[in-house]
């Protein structure tokens, strides 16, 4: 076992060394333009092609479908909405989109930013449960709604979000679906057909990928202005050259993520659920919803008198990476959002403490972090001025 | 912003070693009961405060000896993060032995400094700084109890930053003063802005009453506005140089200078002349003018004459005048 216990896999996960490798001949030695005539480039087609097919398969797009390749998720989700600005605002005067409360920062601050210039949009509150109801998107669609955009899993809570019913509804109101997957892909099985998405978007290093690189699904048919200009890349759609090694890496995270799928669910889901077993045989220790709409590689922990950050730094002290989104660890000082829409009173809501694990965590790590966690509990609540033993 | 700030995280690599030591092993940490004051003769106070923004609370103990208002001892309790619970550890240590009268004067910035390792190495990073406010507000609410007076009232003025406790009053002056401009100018004089940076603008850590954005540009515009109405009185008395006036001030200066002594001049040998326009720059006004009548043309009008005209104008307006025939 190594020293060090890596849990925050919902931030960003360890590129499998089977990654790495295939990526690795493309730094140094095929190092060609893929858009050059010449053979350094052409000779990188084969394993783009291959990776292509990998990220295809994995959610079940078709060969007429587009996967663009991107920067990252936020890169994507950008992308989607300030589309829907110019090609539905602009051109038709569409101006509504319907999203969540819960929201990543990529998709809820750039639909902060489409409001400033004249979007209107509708945040719809997660209900006791953690999630939304389709019903409430149905409810929220109006003759304006140009888009829908809801996550596929939250990343605090790891809850999974009614994306089929969701998809339904758009396509019977003709109203374009944008999923932002980054949180689902590897962890649970992603369908672009069966859930009728229209627009998708993932990141690879949530998935064992290098970081740096992800992509967006469009449907056929789709059509987005393009984020940037200036090239024919990607036949236009994203312009810039293309990022060989890290493309090969992505399709290669996908292929190995979905092959996954099954000791994900069983062995991972099955360690989660040991630790998350452990840490509620403590008193006034709490999980955020249940596990049959949860990725199986994330709980959310409240720890009653024990603020977030606190809590981290102990478990740091041990060598435990986690994370927690609501204390003055992070950019701001709100409590966790997600909490705080559940309906947790505001002290617990600055308690929470996410646990995301992956593939490479062992049965070990997680006895040892029952243990930490317990011990750093104890001397935590000695310290509370909140919480009375 | 810029190459240092560029970056989040690592937050915990800038606390100073006493910030850990005290988080992982805190000095006064405990409750005081009604039976260790009997004991020990004191009066007991416990006071809580919580920070709305962040969530955090903290708890504090003090044994006072009611005969010389010392505080003989101080225990803590905390739900907060690292730089809460040594703050608050500092806090605890700084009381002991004072009075209540001088240990509301502990600020967080002197709990800061305590939890230094080197003198001119913050404990803490900027953006925690807040996190040691609660110290400095829990101790507000101990004395109010032991006192009998509003918490408040230990706060003569307006707190605009709380983590550097800069006044709106310091902050007013040091722009009026200084004739200040900037934001950055602002933190460079009262390290105002400097630490969590919440102040500075909407957006930030915690929401603020009161934010220095606005506050500059409430002050400048109230200086503008006074120096107007400083030239206009003097101009009203009489008072105002040729160089302190107005545009305006100028261009009316000079119509008059020319109206009473110039223009009677030229029109007697049936000429004239036209104000076209007024530039200033390089410690010159130039004021260009255009001949009419008989001084069109006339062989003096760019010698004598016009040496005659700016003679005149910088005799009575300025000295800098230049005049420009077109």
């Amino acid at each position: 076992m190594s020293n060090r216990i890596y849990l925050d896999n919902n931030a960003t996960t360890k590129v499998d060394p089977r990654v790495l490798e295939l990526m690795q001949p493309y730094f140094c030695e095929h190092y060609g333009n893929p858009n050059s005539l010449h053979k350094f480039g052409t000779e990188t087609h084969p394993m783009i092609t291959d990776a292509l097919e990998k990220l295809y398969a994995g959610i079940n797009a078709h060969d007429e479908d587009d996967i663009i390749i991107t920067s990252c998720a936020t890169e994507s989700n950008n992308w989607v909405l300030k589309a829907i600005y110019f090609d539905a605002f602009l051109k038709k005067g569409k101006n509504h989109i319907v999203t969540t409360e819960v929201e990543h920062p990529a998709v809820r601050a750039t639909c902060e930013f489409l409001e400033s210039v004249g979007m209107e949009v509708t945040y719809l509150p997660i209900n006791a449960h953690g999630t939304i109801t389709a019903d409430q998107v149905k409810e929220a669609i109006t003759d304006q709604t140009a888009l829908v955009s809801v996550m596929w899993a939250n990343n605090e809570t790891g809850l999974i979000f009614p994306i089929a019913q969701i998809g339904q509804i758009c396509k019977e109101r003709g109203v374009l679906f944008h999923s932002d997957g980054v949180q689902a892909i590897g962890k649970i099985p992603v369908d672009v057909q069966l859930t009728q998405v229209d627009l998708l978007s993932f990141s690879a290093h949530k998935f064992h990928g290098p970081k740096g690189i992800g992509g967006l699904y469009i449907r056929s048919g789709v059509e987005l202005t393009p984020l940037f200009h200036g090239g024919e890349h990607m036949r236009g759609r994203r312009s810039g050259t293309l990022n060989v090694p890290y493309i090969i890496g992505m399709g290669e995270a996908m292929r190995l993520a979905v092959e996954n799928l099954a000791y994900e669910k069983e062995v991972v889901g099955g360690l989660r659920d040991r630790l998350e077993d452990a840490l509620l045989e403590i008193k006034d220790v709490f999980v955020i919803g249940d596990r049959v709409h949860r990725v199986p590689n994330t709980t959310l922990v409240s720890v009653r008198g024990i603020e977030g950050e606190a809590m981290l730094w102990d478990l740091n002290r041990a060598n435990i990476a986690a994370s927690t989104g609501s204390a003055c660890a992070s950019e701001d000082l709100k409590a966790n959002p997600v909490m705080v829409a559940i309906g947790a009173d505001v002290e617990l809501a600055h308690t929470a403490i996410r646990l995301s694990l992956s593939r490479f965590n062992t049965v070990a790590e997680i006895e040892r972090t029952i243990e930490v966690f317990k011990k750093a509990v104890k001397r935590l609540r000695n310290i509370s001025s909140s919480y009375s033993h | 912003m810029g190459k240092n700030n560029l970056l989040g995280g690592a937050l915990w690599d800038a606390y100073s070693k006493e910030v850990s030591r005290r988080m992982d092993n805190p000095t006064h940490l405990g409750v005081l009961t009604e039976e260790d004051a009997k004991v020990r003769g004191a009066r007991l106070i416990v006071a809580d405060y919580g920070a709305e923004s962040c969530g955090d609370a903290v708890r504090l103990y003090w044994l006072i000896d009611p005969k010389t208002d010392q505080i003989i001892d101080a225990k803590f309790k905390s739900f907060g993060c690292g730089t809460a619970i040594a703050s608050s550890d500092m806090m605890v240590e700084l009381c002991l032995g004072k009075r209540v009268q001088e240990a509301v004067k502990i600020t967080n910035l002197d709990v800061e400094r305590g939890l230094r390792d080197h003198p001119d190495v913050p404990a803490v990073p900027g953006q925690k700084m807040h996190c040691s406010v609660m110290a400095y507000d829990v101790i507000k609410q101990a004395a109010g109890q032991y006192l009998g007076k509003n918490p408040e009232d230990f706060e003569d003025e307006i707190i605009v930053c709380e983590c550097a406790r800069v006044s709106l009053g310091t902050i007013k002056e040091v722009i009026k003063l200084n004739d200040l401009k900037s934001v950055e100018e602002i933190t460079n004089y009262t390290k105002a802005g400097g630490f969590c940076g919440s102040c500075i603008r909407p957006g930030g850590h915690e929401a603020r009453e009161y934010y220095l954005v606005d506050i500059l540009q409430e002050v400048r515009s109230e200086m503008e506005a006074e120096k107007r109405k400083e030239v206009a009185q003097k101009s009203l008395e009489g008072d105002l140089s040729f160089i302190e006036m107005t545009m305006v001030q100028k261009v009316k200066a000079i119509d008059k200078t020319i109206d009473t002594h110039i223009r009677p001049m030229l029109m007697m040998d049936g000429g004239n002349l036209e104000v076209l326009d007024i530039k200033e720059g390089g410690g010159f006004v130039d004021v260009y003018i255009r001949y009419m009548g008989a001084c069109d043309g006339c062989a003096s009008a760019a010698t004598g004459t016009l040496f005659a005209i700016e003679g005149v104008l910088q005799e009575h307006l300025d000295e800098n005048i230049r005049v420009l025939p077109i």
